[in-house]
């Protein structure tokens, strides 16, 4: 087994957490993880983006320029990493404010509304946990929700530990998404 | 017991692994892509534990000059920065090899020169490696490319600091500064005691109590005679330190027909290029050089024999190459592929040169 996984969107919509929250659950179930951020200006109202490696192995290069899983969440970085996408590969993306759609046919592709099922939870900060819930559903390996909760308790400072709920709600919410 | 198995970012685990050492103390100015060492020190607060020192100084300069000091009564004492802020503490490192003291620096670089770019860079291998300051003194440099061998190298480049009395280096870059990955973190080492510092360090400057004759710790020697003694005593030290601590990785290096060298997180993207070469039927063996200096020459030279070329992968314009070339003495042709600035080759890309640069594709 080996997902390579970049998340990539603006800013401030919790890409870099939601990496680092999938690299914990992958640890939690004994794979060997890395996070590659963009760092510096870039995460500062720009673009960013995470890459994430799960794998039964030892991970050679944090770095990749194809994968197997594309998260975008704007039209930059959808523009952007669409074409990276190995074929046979999933793309999701949020459709909010996407003007132009990727045309591919050699890959799977998944248009979710994260940001409408994240209003219906009432919490805007969940938002990157609906992202989760869909990568986790259509991720061909599976991980274990145990795994993802721990994931969750190890990556959140213990004082954010009374949200972990909300944050299983919006991911069973993003889930629902990929299933319709 | 079972030691936990952590995630965590390069730069954070350094400062874990410092303190995990019994380390006395940091000194450090931020930058970026390196500032998480300090930070991670300021949340970790080891002065109400361990008793280490961690101090935020006015500037680069400051803070290697008090490492000099610190290093000077015989503590095990580090700094760190990135680029541009290693070039403000080299005078202070010059300083610290030669009057013979063991500290720990670690250069997280960035793209440069001047002040350049905080994206990832190679680009201070000829400073790190042969010299960056004035004199002829050799740092030993030690290039991670995991965030496990960060931590290890803060225990080994003091071991080593100390045993040779010469400072060292972890050159790392902002990949594996800024990545997160599994790390164990050894034991907690408490600091040694003022006895057996000591004990381990009968040079230092710590108050002699009447008991000893009186040390001197000093760069400066105006009778040539003696500051060429001093010379050749440093260079007899080199040589030690190249007989006994050269370290490298190889891999797959037998069944290759190229040799691709890389330090540090490029040689990760060299052994993704490997596999992906490999679908493509060409095979790649790589050499990995974990110590910068001592470089692994005869390491090269040997892995070289019988092969039709060799790729040397940096984040530079060429500069670990002219070590290798050294090494195996143009025996075969030895090119460069690099990128600079702050980008990062891709897999592809590396394989790419090999085909153009070596397979004349």
């Amino acid at each position: 087994m080996k997902e390579e996984i970049i998340i990539a969107g603006f800013g401030g919509q919790g890409v870099l957490s939601m990496g680092k929250i999938l690299a914990y659950s992958g640890l939690m179930d004994d794979k060997e993880v890395t996070w590659m951020p963009s760092y510096g200006p870039e995460q500062r109202g720009g673009t960013a983006n995470v890459t994430v490696i799960l794998s039964d192995e030892k991970i050679s290069s944090p770095v990749l320029d194809k994968y197997d899983i594309v998260i975008a969440l704007n039209q930059q970085s959808l523009d952007k990493f669409a074409p990276k996408v190995k074929p046979g590969g999933i793309l999701i993306y949020d459709t909010n404010g996407i003007h132009k759609v990727p045309e591919r046919d050699d890959i799977t592709i998944y248009p979710i509304d994260a940001m409408d099922a994240t209003l219906e939870i009432g919490n805007s900060k969940a938002y990157n946990m609906v992202v989760m819930g869909a990568l986790l559903e259509a991720m061909p390996y599976k991980l274990p929700m145990e795994n993802v909760i721990k994931g969750l308790k190890k990556s959140l400072p213990e004082r954010h530990h009374k949200l972990i709920p909300l944050n299983e709600q919006a991911i069973e919410k993003g889930r629902e998404l990929l299933r319709k | 017991m079972k030691e936990e198995v952590r995630l965590m970012k390069g730069n954070e685990a350094i400062a874990h692994a410092a303190i995990r050492y019994g380390c006395d103390g940091y000194f450090g100015y931020p930058i970026t892509p390196q500032s998480e060492v300090l930070e991670t020190l300021e949340e970790l607060m080891p002065w109400e534990t361990t008793g280490m020192t961690v101090l935020q100084a006015e500037s680069e300069v400051a803070a290697i000059n008090m490492v000099y000091g610190g290093a000077a009564t015989g503590k095990a004492v580090m700094t760190s920065s990135s680029s541009p802020g290693v070039s403000l503490k080299q005078e202070g490192i010059s300083y610290i090899a030669a009057s013979s003291l063991p500290a720990l620096i670690l250069n997280v670089m960035r793209g440069g020169p001047g002040l350049g770019t905080i994206q990832p860079s190679q680009a201070d291998y000829f400073q790190a490696v042969k010299g960056g300051g004035h004199g002829d003194y050799h740092l030993i440099v030690l290039a991670p490319s995991t965030v496990q061998e960060m931590v290890d190298f803060v225990g080994l480049g003091f071991d080593l600091a100390f045993k040779y009395r010469n400072p060292a280096m972890i050159l790392a870059d902002g990949i594996v500064g800024q990545m997160m990955e599994k790390v164990v973190l050894p034991e907690q080492r408490p600091r040694r005691t003022d006895e057996e510092i000591r004990k381990q360090c009968p040079w230092a400057v710590n108050g002699r109590k009447g008991m000893r004759k009186r040390n001197v710790v000093t760069s400066l020697e105006l009778e040539s005679s003696k500051m060429e003694v001093i010379n050749h005593e440093l260079q007899a030290r080199y040589r030690e330190i190249e007989k006994n601590e050269t370290r490298w990785e190889e891999i797959d290096v037998e069944n290759a027909d190229y040799l691709l060298v890389a330090f540090g997180s490029i040689a990760r993207i060299c052994d993704k290029a490997r596999e992906l070469a490999a679908e493509k039927g060409i095979r790649l063996g790589i050499v990995r050089p974990i110590t910068l200096w001592p470089f692994p020459t005869e390491a090269i030279e040997r892995a070289a024999q019988g092969k039709k070329g060799i790729l040397c992968v940096e984040l530079n314009a060429g500069q670990m190459i002219e070590d290798v070339r050294l090494a195996v003495h143009d025996n075969l042709p030895v090119e460069h592929f690099g990128r600079m600035g702050g980008i990062i080759p891709s897999p592809d890309e590396v394989v790419e040169a090999v085909e153009k640069k070596l397979m004349n594709k």
